[in-house]
């Protein structure tokens, strides 16, 4: 059973992918296997600086809002083909990353919670009142996709299953590149910086220049997400920078464990099943999912699949 | 439209009034961060309750006053319930728990307000006793807005005295000082934690009832409040009363002076003065150096 567990562990990604391939038989429908997939980069990008930096930051929403805004910008206002709209994206969230991630580096502990939060509803509210790029309350609409071509192959973007598979081959890269990242000394400098920071000082490591290039590559990898949810929608609804979807980051990550490999993923499964299971009981899934993230937070902290890891650790 | 020093100080008066809700939502934040280092993600959504059970209250007496009294007691209640039964479990696992617990609490309350009030919100209204203006010898001010700062300043002197002159007051000034001093000395400190969470929180429900004349009344009411509450208390500094109070006015005034001359910017403007106050001085106007920034 351990050997199993070591070898998984050792080519983590190989088997992400592999899970990730045959998702969508498992899955009732498409649309949710999509969602699943876009929100778990969503939640993997944010774990990259809340599990494995301790970095908690409520303004998520504006890497992913702003990832979707400028892809979608690019393709409807300037004409651009997917693939440098995607880029733009990526760029633009990177780029917004540096500078809410140089303000909110220089404050520590709960203030950064509250800076990130309050620097993401400037985001809001800027995008909300530019309203000839963006359509302001409306969303932005009219982003079209209906064919690619890739290597002379022509694929239907519109069929799910092509859809789940050209948006899996993204989320998989950028998979294998949070894994590359986190085998790397940086990995490690990461890790240390969330246990102590003065220690990780004293050691002779730049806590802020560290704390701000994971915060910076955290918010290329919410801006991508956040490109291919465009694509994935063909508009962007305002919501997109909204509080809330910055608190559904935290959730997931918490939901399925923080600092965790694959939590995140299990987070986003697990959120958006939840959501869509309990809004056909009810209409009032705020109040539920509410609860039973207040449950998790009270008893099992380290999410479903952080306890399942550790459960897999202790008999090993 | 003409700048005339008349209404500048009535743009001014205004950025008071809307700077006393700021500073009491701050207050209330402080005084629960400064004596139980929690971040209160609930606030804005304690502020909503206020506001919802304020109004159900008034429709119920048509009694502004008694709703305004018994409000802030209901909504402290709530909170009470909340420290002893979800906040207190998880004292010394870390800083960021009872944080993300608040936040999912906030998810359960609003939803809570829709089922019992609807989606819609309600529809509010001035009490007739405070409708109308008063000249104030520099133009006609609306009398509920006077009202305002005066139950915020009452409010304000109210915790001063109560946290300077008596004797419990010096024990909750103590604790957020040091709590484990306190534990030694004899004094039930998570006690004193369950009071100053109820009163925090009550204090967010009274700036509820006081603010719900003034705007919309809905579920999401908070969300916004929240923001704007953490930007004051960035701005005051994290745990310091007279910061909040300061900065609560403050923003208020940086609102309201932005609104008279570019409208548009107004929502931005504070932020923008958070960002400013963040690269200047990041601990906040009266916040302890090398603290938090």
């Amino acid at each position: 059973m351990s050997r199993w567990v070591a070898t998984i562990r050792a080519h983590r990604v190989a088997a992400v992918i592999a899970f990730l391939l045959v998702f969508p038989l498992l899955v009732p429908y498409q649309a949710l296997a999509i969602n699943i997939l876009i929100f778990g980069l969503f939640a993997v990008g944010f774990n990259l600086l809340f599990g494995y930096t301790g970095l908690l930051s409520f303004g998520h929403a504006a890497f992913l809002g702003v990832g979707s805004y400028l892809t979608g910008i690019g393709m409807v206002h300037m004409g651009l083909p997917w693939g440098v709209a995607v880029l733009l994206g990526v760029v633009s969230a990177a780029l917004v990353g540096v500078v809410m991630g140089f303000l909110a580096i220089r404050t520590r502990g709960i203030y950064f919670s509250m800076v990130t939060l309050a620097l993401a509803q400037i985001v809001y509210y800027a995008f909300y009142k530019a309203e000839r790029w963006t359509g302001g309350e409306n969303g932005l609409r009219g982003i079209q996709v209906p064919s690619m071509e890739v290597f002379g192959v022509k694929l239907d973007f519109l069929d799910p299953t092509t859809k789940y598979y050209v948006i899996l081959v993204f989320v998989a890269a950028a998979m294998w590149f949070v894994s590359r990242l986190l085998a790397s000394p940086f990995g490690a400098v990461i890790e240390a910086v969330r246990e102590n920071e003065q220690r990780a000082a004293a050691c002779g490591y730049d806590v802020a220049r560290t704390k701000l290039l994971v915060f910076v590559i955290s918010a290329a990898l919410c801006g991508l997400a956040g490109a291919l949810r465009a694509l994935h929608l063909s508009v962007v609804p305002i919501d997109s920078l909204h509080y809330l979807l910055s608190g559904q980051a935290v959730m997931m990550c918490l939901l399925g464990g923080m600092g965790t490999f694959f939590g995140p993923f299990v987070g986003a499964a697990v959120f958006l099943t939840l959501e869509d299971v309990v809004t056909t009981m009810t209409q009032h899934w705020m109040a539920v999912v509410g609860a039973v993230f207040m449950v998790f937070v009270l008893f099992f902290p380290a999410g479903i699949w952080g306890s399942f890891m550790k459960r897999l650790e202790k008999t090993a | 439209m003409d700048i005339t020093p008349s209404l500048l100080a009535l743009q001014l008066v205004t950025g008071i009034a809307l700077g006393a809700i700021y500073a009491l939502l701050a207050l209330g934040l402080s005084l629960i961060f400064g004596m139980l280092t929690v971040v209160n993600f609930a606030h804005g959504a304690f502020f909503m309750v206020g506001a919802f059970i304020g109004l159900y209250f008034m429709g119920l007496t048509g009694n502004f006053w008694f709703s305004l009294v018994l409000t802030p007691l209901v909504v402290g209640c709530i909170g009470l319930v909340t420290e002893r039964f979800l906040v207190r479990p998880l004292y010394g696992r870390g800083i960021d728990y009872p944080l993300l617990l608040t936040f999912g609490l906030s998810w359960v309350l609003i939803e809570a307000m829709r089922v019992l009030f609807g989606i819609e919100g309600l529809p509010s209204s001035t009490p007739p006793e405070l409708r109308g203006a008063v000249d104030l010898g520099i133009g006609m001010f609306p009398k509920y807005r006077l009202f305002l700062i005066g139950a915020t300043a009452v409010v304000v002197l109210a915790l001063w005295l109560f946290l300077e002159k008596t004797r419990y007051g010096l024990i909750v000034r103590a604790g957020s000082r040091d709590g484990e001093i306190c534990r030694v000395l004899g004094i039930d400190i998570a006690r004193v934690w369950l009071v100053v969470f109820g009163i925090g929180t009550a204090i967010a429900g009274l700036s509820g009832v006081l603010a719900a004349p003034t705007r919309a009344v809905n579920p999401e009411m908070g969300v916004h409040v929240l923001a704007e509450s953490f930007v004051v208390t960035v701005v005051g500094g994290m745990g310091s009363l007279p910061g909040a109070v300061v900065a609560g006015l403050l923003v208020g005034i940086v609102f309201s002076m932005t609104s008279l001359f570019a409208p548009e910017l107004a929502e931005l403007s504070i932020f923008v003065l958070m960002a400013l106050v963040l690269l200047v001085r990041p601990q906040g106007l009266f916040g302890k150096a090398g603290h938090f920034g």
